[in-house]
């Protein structure tokens, strides 16, 4: 099939319209100004609807109102505007109401600085909003993997009625790279939406779309059980990763998204000096791909992130205390290039 | 005959001499007479009404605190044909969501947003409101309104008035038997303003609140009075005609 050249944004916006999302809501924030630049140039092209939101408060309400509608909806920020996207996540993950949200994350915290980083990965994976909820976190490193995976997002949202965290930074964003616009298919049976939505009570029962469950006292604690036991089924269901000459591996490089691809070029120039290394690239990091690492469990690791330590803590749950976990990061905006990470994998073999 | 379908045959806990309840039930008649009860997505609030879906037998979706416009927006603008209803108190509607409030009625969206005055954060205890009146005694206000830099009232239909968006906006009182007929034929105006693809209603009701402003029945009424001292009931805005 054809290739084209095209910025990661943009991949994600062709995706998401191939997929049939019809509502998307955002508010200006570099690095993915581009997503809905083009999406409003989209969206009513295919009869969908594209709002200028006046913050991300209101963004990730609309979405919040279009997903109770059954409608496939987006909204894309990056790390600032998904803090205030936090409550709304929250209430949309409580209503059980499946959407995909993008966060290209920049430096932080505070306004930090424009440049890419991957310190947002603890709000996306441990919360971030109130109360007990998941959500399921995807981590593309590729343009194509954008595109891939921003047309599952909707899938895993409506076959697991949960929200879905893209989670890509500022290069990911903005990079070029060709991309195969492949036709949508759904890849998981997507549950009627007919016994939910909210479109106006004809001919059935009313539906109610809430969040308080107030009386008796139990209600709360047997929904939030419920959805424990949603978020173990997709544990089980669903993780994904890409393995790259782990088998005769001493050394396992961890790292997702833009990182893991530094971590495979890594690998290949570290095999030349005759280091034997690996690494794993973490697609899922929500549910995280534990069993994949555990495989592995007695050889050493190294996470490689950009942030000054963040998705180590993940590796070591994940681990337990055996073999040696070691971490480098780059915090504060940009990423640990193959010289900085082949130093430090030259040190671990003294 | 109207067939009352929209009220449930329920005991509403709202407090004596409340307002929300007889505004609830303003709504489901207006709703039933109208016929749009299968047609009608409705918001609940985060205050005293967040329970109206217990008392409306409607499609209801409960919003965060303030978001009410955001969320009705979206879901208009997902099912154009339907009737779309928002319901608010003042905390909600003026002081948390006053952003979401002004954009949306700014953008023009065709929706309708109820706003229940009450000068009074209702839900949480009686505590000082964007429209609490100057010296008005709360418990966040124990010197009364201004006496602490507060400021005065938020002036909303006034406010909104200003925009272009907006198509119809009045104010009205709560105040006596005879106010509830204005107040049911304001709301079938904004109804039906919405139907005909007009664009933003917004009707202000001011309404009691006894237990909140800690007096009985007839002394909120003529609270309901003084109030209109600072928010005087009228139509700010009727543009139905041009649209
Ligand atoms: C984000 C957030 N902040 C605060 C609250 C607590 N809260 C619940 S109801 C309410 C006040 C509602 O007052 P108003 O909108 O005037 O409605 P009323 O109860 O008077 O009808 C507040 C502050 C909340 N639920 N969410």
């Amino acid at each position: 099939m054809k290739k084209e050249l095209m910025k990661g944004s943009h991949a994600l916006v062709h995706a998401s319209i191939e997929a049939g999302c019809t509502f998307f809501a955002g508010y200006p924030i570099t690095p993915q100004n581009e997503i809905p630049e083009l999406m409003s140039k989209l969206m009513p092209k295919s009869n969908g609807t594209f709002i200028q939101a006046e913050s991300e408060v209101s963004s990730i309400n609309m979405i919040f109102g279009a997903a109770s509608t059954g409608a496939r909806s987006m909204t894309s920020s990056s790390s600032p505007g998904v803090s205030l996207m936090q409550e709304g996540i929250s209430y949309i993950a409580a209503a059980e109401l499946p959407c995909v949200i993008v966060n290209m994350v920049r430096a932080g915290p505070g306004l930090g600085n424009l440049r890419a980083s991957q310190a947002d990965l603890f709000q996306s994976v441990k919360g971030g909003g109130h109360g007990d909820y998941r959500l399921i976190v995807l981590a593309p490193s590729t343009n194509q993997e954008i595109y891939d995976l921003t047309m599952a997002a909707f899938d895993y949202a409506d076959h697991h009625k949960n929200p879905v965290l893209i989670l890509g930074d500022g290069i990911i964003s903005q990079m070029i790279e060709p991309v195969e616009l492949k036709k949508y298919k759904p890849i998981l049976p997507l549950p009627s939406k007919d016994d939910w939505a909210l479109t106006g009570c004809k001919d059935r029962q009313r539906h109610l779309v809430k969040t308080t469950r107030l009386d008796p006292p139990d209600l709360l604690v047997k929904h939030n059980l419920h959805l424990k036991k949603k978020y173990k089924k997709i544990s089980d269901e669903l993780t994904l990763f890409k393995e790259f000459e782990t088998e005769d591996a001493e050394i396992i490089i961890v790292a997702y998204g833009i990182t893991a691809r530094v971590a495979q070029e890594t690998v290949h120039l570290a095999r030349k000096e005759g280091m034997k290394v690996g690494s794993i690239q973490l697609i899922t990091l929500w549910p995280f791909p534990n069993k994949i690492l555990k495989k592995y469990r007695g050889r050493d690791f190294l996470v490689v992130e950009m942030s000054n330590g963040q998705l180590i803590e993940d590796v070591k749950l994940a681990l337990g205390c055996k073999g040696r976990i070691l971490h480098f990061g780059y915090g504060g905006g940009w990423y640990p290039d193959t010289d900085q990470i082949l130093t430090k994998l030259r040190n671990m073999k003294k | 005959m109207t067939s009352q379908k929209t009220l449930k045959d329920v005991k509403m806990h709202y407090c004596p001499g409340c307002g929300h309840r007889m505004i609830n039930k303003l709504i489901a008649h207006v709703i039933d007479e109208m016929g749009l009860r299968e047609k009608t997505i409705m918001s609940s609030p985060v205050g005293c009404s967040v329970l109206v879906y217990d008392y409306l037998d409607l499609d209801v979706i409960e919003c965060a605190h303030g978001r009410v416009p955001s969320v009705l927006s979206a879901i208009k603008r997902c099912l154009p044909d339907r009737f779309v209803l928002g319901y608010q108190g003042d905390g909600d509607l003026a002081a948390i969501g006053t952003n979401e409030t002004i954009h949306t009625a700014n953008r023009g969206e065709n929706i309708t947003i109820i706003f229940i005055n009450n000068a009074v954060y209702g839900m949480t205890g009686g505590q000082m409101a964007p429209t609490s009146l100057p010296g008005q005694v709360s418990t966040t206000t124990p010197k009364g309104r201004g006496a602490n830099f507060e400021g005065n009232p938020i002036k909303m239909c006034e406010l909104l008035a200003t925009l272009d968006g907006p198509t119809y906006i009045e104010r009205l009182a709560m105040n006596s038997a005879g106010s509830l007929k204005n107040i049911k034929e304001a709301l079938k105006k904004a109804f039906q303003c919405q139907q005909d693809g007009k664009g933003y209603s917004f009707i202000e009701i001011l309404s009691p609140c006894p237990t909140g402003w800690k007096n009985d029945i007839k002394e909120s009424l003529n609270f309901v009075d003084k109030m209109q001292e600072f928010l005087p009931v009228g139509v700010f805005k009727d543009e139905r005609k041009n649209r």
